[in-house]
């Protein structure tokens, strides 16, 4: 058994690919972005079987697409909070919810602030903020709220981050629910802006019917995040993060300021989280609170965690299996929370570090148990 | 373009092996001001933890260009010391001053920022980091590149003929559009990280994660890291740690060497051979109280001191 997996390990695909030549990375890399363009329409036949719609009750496989990349533009910008300045975000969910809610609530005409505005400035009842603007606003007020729940919240340490993310979340959502004149409470908002494009038979490009453009789009805007998040990792900010993580004293003293990049991963993060609120709030064109419940921040942190934190391609990876497996699977529907309380329970036993995990990552996981182990030998 | 930021023009090979060091390293030395200026002052520092009194009206200062020992037996104050400068902790009572500044209760990194930088007693490497990469976190403490700025890399500066690339169309880009402060950072720095590496003598070994160096060379990256935030004042605390005899001569020989560069250097150390053979001047604590200070001469003939070390003599008592 443990040669199987010797071999396995030995087999590095990591390797490879750093030996590879350049135009043959290049190359590679090209040809798997042309392939997760083309992948709405894969219908030769044993690929076709990962299709989502091969029954009646599965789901419509480009949104499912659209559902897995939007989710792993979330897991990408957790990956920075998590993953590189190595502080555990229980509360994702709260700016994803605010991306949404930032286009629902200046986008839409239909919505208590732009009608407030209508009134206020009288405008015309089909007046709304156009979409281009919302972008912005959306990305303004998620970094805003991370800026405003971080700087107070990070001086804190470990697993008191944590429970204060966690309530933030909460906070986002029942504000949310709760405030009725601002957000429509439980009733949400409809209405929500598409992006603008050419009409084609008298619908509008980003329709309710071809996903698949959705799909383009989200995967437009995560290839442009991963490339931003490379450049994060493999510069001053991201040693920065790795040197707070590994010795946040001795990092000060090297003239780190650690709380100022601490927060920059967290604004980072957030606004991240808000543009794929965004993108989720615009396709689905309604917005209401219960989208937004606790258990969507569990399932963002179980993706980076599985997948492997601090690792770009494990964070996709994890991103991917966990949106994606339970829509293939739907037929097994009131099994799917057992099948994954267990995946999560192997996942942690067999390999606690994620699938894909950062090499950095995965010693300081083993050093962590040894120095545990040699804890409890102490005793 | 900041003079401080593409220092090192020469190019390196990374990984050659080059100790023992006998190159010049005219790139690395720093602008010091005027020599023999007062560089730093502990104003009469007390330091209280609860009914512990860790510090008692400390009064020193170092002077520009020297090499400044601080001895006394153990648990008189020392890295205490070194705490209160690189602020760590703010004393109950008192200030220190660095040229001219009150820095008492400045954030570590801002002290950092102002010139001065430490090594640790304990050794604190970044061990998931190499060699280089643990000088570069040092290097990053000059560079100007913000967070944005790494993301877009929109601040362009005006290349100089040897930092422009070779690729003839990348080339022409760069001489139109300027290059990107980030890249020239990132590129200037590398060198700089190497330079100092060979400067202390563990460039063989750049790229092998910290935690993996030998003991010796753990030391001597330490030092490479704290001089990469170029300070005006090192502050080395007990370097000698663990070292033979050997070992200890080429250490005697890098802190000579660093004061060159124009760093003011401050060693914490528990060989007396060693400081008596390097530094230009002694303060010597005792239960966190200043006891003795001079020449080397003057400090080994001190009967207090000798007290200090030795225990006193039973007909003195």
């Amino acid at each position: 058994m443990s040669q199987i997996f010797d071999t396995i390990r030995g087999f590095s695909i990591r390797d490879r690919i750093a030996q590879a030549p350049n135009w043959a990375r290049k190359v590679g890399m090209l040809l798997v972005i042309a392939f997760a363009f083309y992948l709405p329409f894969l219908n030769i036949l044993p690929f076709a079987y990962v299709r989502t719609d091969l029954t009646s009750r599965g789901s419509d496989w480009a949104s499912v697409l659209f559902l897995v990349v939007v989710y792993m533009i979330v897991a990408v910008g957790l990956n920075v909070v998590i993953g590189f300045a190595g502080l555990l975000d229980l509360g994702y969910v709260g700016f994803y919810a605010l991306g949404a809610y930032s286009i629902a609530l200046f986008g839409s005409p239909s919505s208590p602030v732009v009608e407030a505005l209508q009134n206020r400035f009288g405008l015309s009842e089909t007046w709304a903020v156009p979409f281009a603007m919302c972008i912005p606003i959306a990305i303004a007020m998620s970094l805003i709220a991370g800026v405003i729940l971080g700087a107070p919240t990070l001086r804190l340490r470990g697993d008191y981050l944590a429970i204060v993310t966690l309530g933030f979340g909460e906070i986002i959502r029942i504000t949310a629910r709760n405030l009725d004149n601002v957000t429509n409470g439980a009733t949400g908002i409809t209405n929500v802006p598409t992006p603008p494009g050419p009409e084609t038979d008298g619908r509008a490009f980003f329709n309710t019917v071809d996903a698949e453009r959705w799909y383009w789009l989200a995967l437009t805007i995560l290839i442009i995040i991963i490339w931003l998040a490379f450049r994060l990792e493999h510069s001053r900010v991201g040693r920065a993060w790795l040197a707070i993580r590994e010795d946040e004293d001795a990092a000060a003293i090297m003239g780190v300021a650690a709380f100022k990049f601490k927060l920059w991963a967290f604004a980072i993060g957030a606004s991240v989280g808000g543009l794929a609120g965004l993108l989720f709030g615009s396709k689905q064109q309604y917005v209401e609170p219960n989208a937004f419940m606790v258990n969507l921040s569990f399932l963002f942190v179980a993706m980076v965690v599985i997948g492997g934190s601090g690792n770009i391609y494990g964070v996709l990876l994890g991103a991917f299996l966990l949106t994606y497996l339970p829509e293939r699977f739907r037929e097994f529907q009131e099994w799917r929370p057992f099948a994954f309380g267990v995946a999560l329970v192997v996942v942690m036993i067999l390999r606690p570090q994620g699938l894909v995990p950062s090499r950095r990552r995965a010693r300081e996981f083993e050093d962590r148990k040894v120095e545990a182990e040699e804890a409890a030998a102490d005793v | 373009m900041s003079d401080q930021t593409m220092q090192g023009g020469t190019a390196s090979v990374p990984g050659a092996q080059v100790a023992p060091d006998t190159s010049d390293h005219d790139a690395l030395s720093i602008h010091a001001g005027p020599q023999g200026e007062t560089l730093l002052e502990i104003d009469h520092v007390t330091l209280r933890f609860g009914g512990v009194v860790a510090l008692n009206d400390v009064d020193f200062s170092i002077k520009r260009g020297e090499i400044l020992g601080l001895i006394g037996p153990n648990g008189a104050g020392k890295t205490t010391c070194f705490n209160v400068m690189t602020g760590v902790y703010t004393p109950t009572s008192g200030e220190v001053r660095f040229n001219g500044k009150v820095i008492s209760g400045t954030k570590p990194h801002k002290i950092n920022q102002l010139g001065i930088a430490r090594t640790f007693q304990n050794i604190r490497l970044f061990p998931e980091m190499s060699a280089l990469e643990n000088v570069l976190v040092g290097c990053d403490a000059r560079h100007k590149t913000s967070v944005l700025g790494v993301l877009f890399r929109a601040y362009r500066v005006r290349p100089t003929e040897d930092q422009l690339p070779d690729n003839g169309f990348k080339r022409a880009f760069a001489k139109v559009f300027g290059m990107s402060r980030h890249v020239l950072e990132e590129r200037g720095g590398r060198i700089r990280a190497m330079e100092l590496l060979k400067f202390v003598g563990i460039a063989d070994r750049a790229h092998e994660l910290s935690r993996n160096l030998p003991y010796g060379y753990q030391r001597r990256l330490e030092i490479a890291r704290a001089l990469a935030t170029e300070p005006e004042l090192l502050c080395l605390d007990e370097p000698a740690a663990g070292f033979n005899p050997a070992e200890k001569e080429d250490l005697m020989d890098l802190i000579r060497r660093i004061r060159d560069l124009g760093h003011t250097v401050l060693v914490i150390e528990h060989d007396m051979k060693l400081v008596l053979g390097v530094t230009d001047r002694i303060i010597v604590l005792e239960f966190g109280q200043k006891i003795a200070e001079g020449t080397p001469d003057e400090v080994a003939r001190n009967p207090k001191v000798i007290a200090a070390y030795l225990g006193e003599p039973d007909d003195a008592a």
